[in-house]
């Protein structure tokens, strides 16, 4: 065995791209089978899709008459680009929302880099402050000229509900997590009756109480629009789920975190706002940004009680006569839309989970 | 200084506990009053009557699929199980097939074929990622609706038929003597059943195996052959044909069905494909290795160490999945499918004016779907739960 060439290199199959080939693709003989199966589904699926989304598709032009070829006619997305983004609020105010989009994108671009000063301060500017510049800007007052919400549309009220879900159900949710896992009988019992029912129907059924019962609890003369019946509803529902997810978190505390804050002195409020709430967020803020996701997907529902939202407008844009039968190019945008946030939040919040993960 | 005996009152943690509590349920009882009261002006001024009595009286509109008997003279409550008879019908076709899916997506994805994960992979990130509705709509008006007419339909050997009025099936025809293999089938089901039973109850006692599995197939099989045999094949197929411009015969799924089912299944197998995952990865690596060196068969290995273990950590979050499928089924009302929500939330509604009577009920329905489910799943997990060390 002295013969041994040490210099000799491993077989080429072994190693390299072929290597990694036949360990993962071409290993046994079903491997190689489903490896030429898999392979066949996306020469089926994928360059049709690419021909038609992108090398056939007609990016230039006003009308429908300039969308000869055989691909997608993305003028008419182009065309009706406006309506999408802000619905139907007017041209003339349109800056308002533009100042808002620009706050919502400087926030989040700070928060995403990393190693940055100060990212505590914009959190709470776009948690608490935010919203509040935002009403004003949106619905009008301080001089400025009111617009109703029925003009209210698109992407611009997709992201209006979204947010308005998230920052207020946050705090409910916290609330009624801590009613839930709390000593008091009667204040547990009720935070649970109220989680559950609203945990247990659909959004659906939410929405359609919100527009056909509120109006009924609410004495003579008093009436809320429909985007705020809508929204009252969405909040709701969502700080249930939210709750849930909380008490995930404050069950997953030690028992010695209660034990020792109570030791300090501290009272209920103090342990929970210092000492609990804090750690116990911090664990389930993956789940917190899960949820979410849910809910700006949810968000879509309200074009079933007549809200024109961002699937909405695109539906609507659709049963225009001058541009019937482009179905097609509408979903795929919103869909590609949709897409790029949920998938965005999924991707953050594994980050953050990772960056976070400090471990015991 | 002693403290008194009213500070000793006022800072007794029970005391004070009461009086948080007796403030909540004197909030949520005023709050729940006031409610009450507007809603029963407010109902006087409508000229709206409360109570059920509407359930009893002529609908006067029809459904566009029914699975019993119903007609305009059929009464508001008859309308009500139609609708809750039509959402039980996609939420049990839904769960049937985003089960199969979801499993070989989360298996996929598991795959030691680099290419096989990948596409599990890029599926399950692709589908979860967008609105359920979005997904809904695109499968109902850009691809049911978008089909052939029935004289172009697109063809499955001769008896399968796809086009823009739906999806046409062959319809079984259950003649005479059928009732007899189908009692005949039920039978044999619990005699397996009772023979898992005894063979494992006699494992555990002598530790003798017997293929318990391959005898009860054997039994339900050759029995239903059997029997079919001897009844003389009672049972035959309608198959849809062409008669103008429309399929005559056979079974007719309308395209709403089939778009809701289909969406909803794609899309909840996404979500299953990742619990499937999960409850795989859960058990750990140790576990395989402890199994293989007892000297199990790598069958047995899988069917009697990982799936059990597995399967503990599958079942919650699964039936919350088929529980969440059953709710999402309520978007057929953007669709106009008739399910419960369209039919009895929606034109029932619309005519009637009982909002509060009609919205409890449904909203009552998937309470009870939904604490069902949580009762159910309590008790697995109380009698799944492993002793821990």
């Amino acid at each position: 065995m002295s013969n041994i060439n040490k210099n000799m290199t491993p077989p080429v199959i072994e190693i390299g791209v072929l290597g990694w080939m036949r360990k993962n693709l071409f290993s046994t003989w079903y491997n190689t089978v489903l490896t030429l199966i898999g392979l066949y589904f996306i020469y089926i699926i994928i360059p049709p899709f690419l021909s038609w989304a992108f090398f056939d598709a007609t990016f230039s032009g006003t009308t429908r008459e300039d969308c000869t070829s055989s691909g997608a006619c993305w003028v008419f997305i182009k065309q009706n680009m406006k309506l999408i983004i802000y619905g139907l609020y007017p041209s003339d105010e349109l800056w308002r929302i533009n100042i808002a989009y620009f706050l919502l994108a400087v926030s989040i671009i700070y928060l995403l880099i990393p190693n940055l000063k100060y990212k505590g301060g914009v959190g709470v500017f776009l948690l608490f402050i935010f919203p509040i510049i935002c009403i004003f800007l949106f619905s009008g007052g301080l001089g400025l000229e009111n617009v109703e919400t029925r003009l209210w549309g698109g992407l611009f009220l997709t992201l209006v509900i979204a947010g308005v879900g998230i920052v207020l159900s946050l705090p409910i949710g916290i609330m009624l997590a801590l009613g839930r896992r709390s000593k008091l009988p009667i204040v547990s019992l009720l935070s649970t009756i109220f989680i559950e029912i609203w945990r247990g129907v659909p959004l659906i059924t939410v929405l359609f109480m919100a527009s056909n019962m509120f109006p009924l609890f609410m004495p003579e003369g008093v009436n809320f629009d429909k985007l705020i019946r809508a929204l009252i509803g969405v909040m709701f529902f969502s700080a249930a789920y939210l709750a849930e997810v909380v008490r995930g978190g404050l069950q997953a505390m030690p028992k010695g975190q209660y034990e020792a804050s109570q030791a300090a002195g501290l009272t209920y409020w103090k342990m929970m706002s210092l000492i609990i709430l804090p750690q116990s967020l911090k664990i389930v803020i993956p789940a917190i940004i899960g949820s979410f996701i849910a809910l700006f997907k949810d968000t879509t529902l309200v074009l079933i009680i007549g809200l024109f939202d961002f699937l909405g407008i695109i539906q609507f844009v659709g049963t225009n006569p001058d541009w019937l039968g482009f179905s097609h190019e509408g979903y795929v945008f919103a869909a590609a839309i949709f897409w790029v946030f949920c998938f965005g939040m999924s991707r953050y919040s594994q980050r953050l989970e990772k960056k976070l993960d400090t471990g015991h | 200084m002693r403290p008194s005996k009213f500070s000793n009152f006022i800072f007794n943690r029970s005391v004070q506990g009461a009086f948080y509590q007796a403030i909540t349920l004197s909030l949520v009882i005023l709050g729940i009053y006031y409610i009450v009261q507007n809603t029963a002006e407010n109902m006087m001024a409508r000229g709206l009557a409360s109570g059920f009595h509407f359930l009893g009286v002529e609908s006067q509109f029809d459904i566009g699929m029914t699975l019993i008997e119903y007609s305009p003279t059929s009464t508001y409550f008859d309308a009500f199980i139609v609708g809750l008879l039509n959402t039980l019908l996609v939420a049990g076709i839904g769960i049937l097939f985003a089960t199969i899916v979801g499993f070989a997506f989360g298996i996929m994805r598991l795959s030691s074929n680099w290419l096989i994960a990948k596409i599990a992979e890029t599926y399950i990130e692709v589908i979860r990622n967008i609105p359920l509705l979005l997904q809904i709509f695109f499968w109902y008006f850009a691809v049911l609706r978008a089909l052939p007419r029935p004289k172009q339909s697109i063809e499955f050997m001769d008896s399968v038929f796809l086009n823009n009025r739906g999806l046409f099936l062959p319809d079984p025809n259950f003649g005479e003597g059928s009732s007899v293999i189908f009692y005949l089938f039920w039978i044999t089901i619990i005699i397996s059943i009772s023979i898992f039973i005894w063979s494992k109850r006699r494992q555990n006692k002598t530790g003798i195996t017997f293929p318990a599995f391959y005898v009860s197939v054997a039994l339900v099989v050759g029995v239903f052959f059997a029997a079919l045999t001897a009844t003389g094949f009672p049972v035959s197929f309608d198959i849809p044909e062409l008669k103008g411009f429309n399929f005559k015969g056979g079974m007719r799924l309308i395209p709403e069905l089939v778009a809701l089912t289909f969406a909803l299944s794609m899309y909840t197998a996404a979500f299953i494909a990742e619990v499937v995952r999960a409850g795989i990865m859960a058990v750990s690596k140790g576990q395989t290795e402890a199994a293989r060196s007892v000297g199990l068969k790598e069958g047995l290995v899988l069917r009697l160490i990982i799936i059990p273990q597995a399967l503990r950590v599958i079942v919650p979050p699964l039936t919350n999945q088929y529980l969440n499928l059953t709710k999402n089924s309520s978007l057929a009302a953007a669709i106009a499918y008739p399910d419960l929500v369209l039919v009895f939330a929606g034109t029932a509604l619309m005519q009637t004016g009982q909002a509060i009577e009609i919205i409890g009920m449904v909203m009552g329905v998937y309470l009870f779907l939904s604490l069902f489910t949580s009762i159910i799943m309590n008790l697995f997990n109380r009698i799944m739960k492993v002793g821990e060390r």
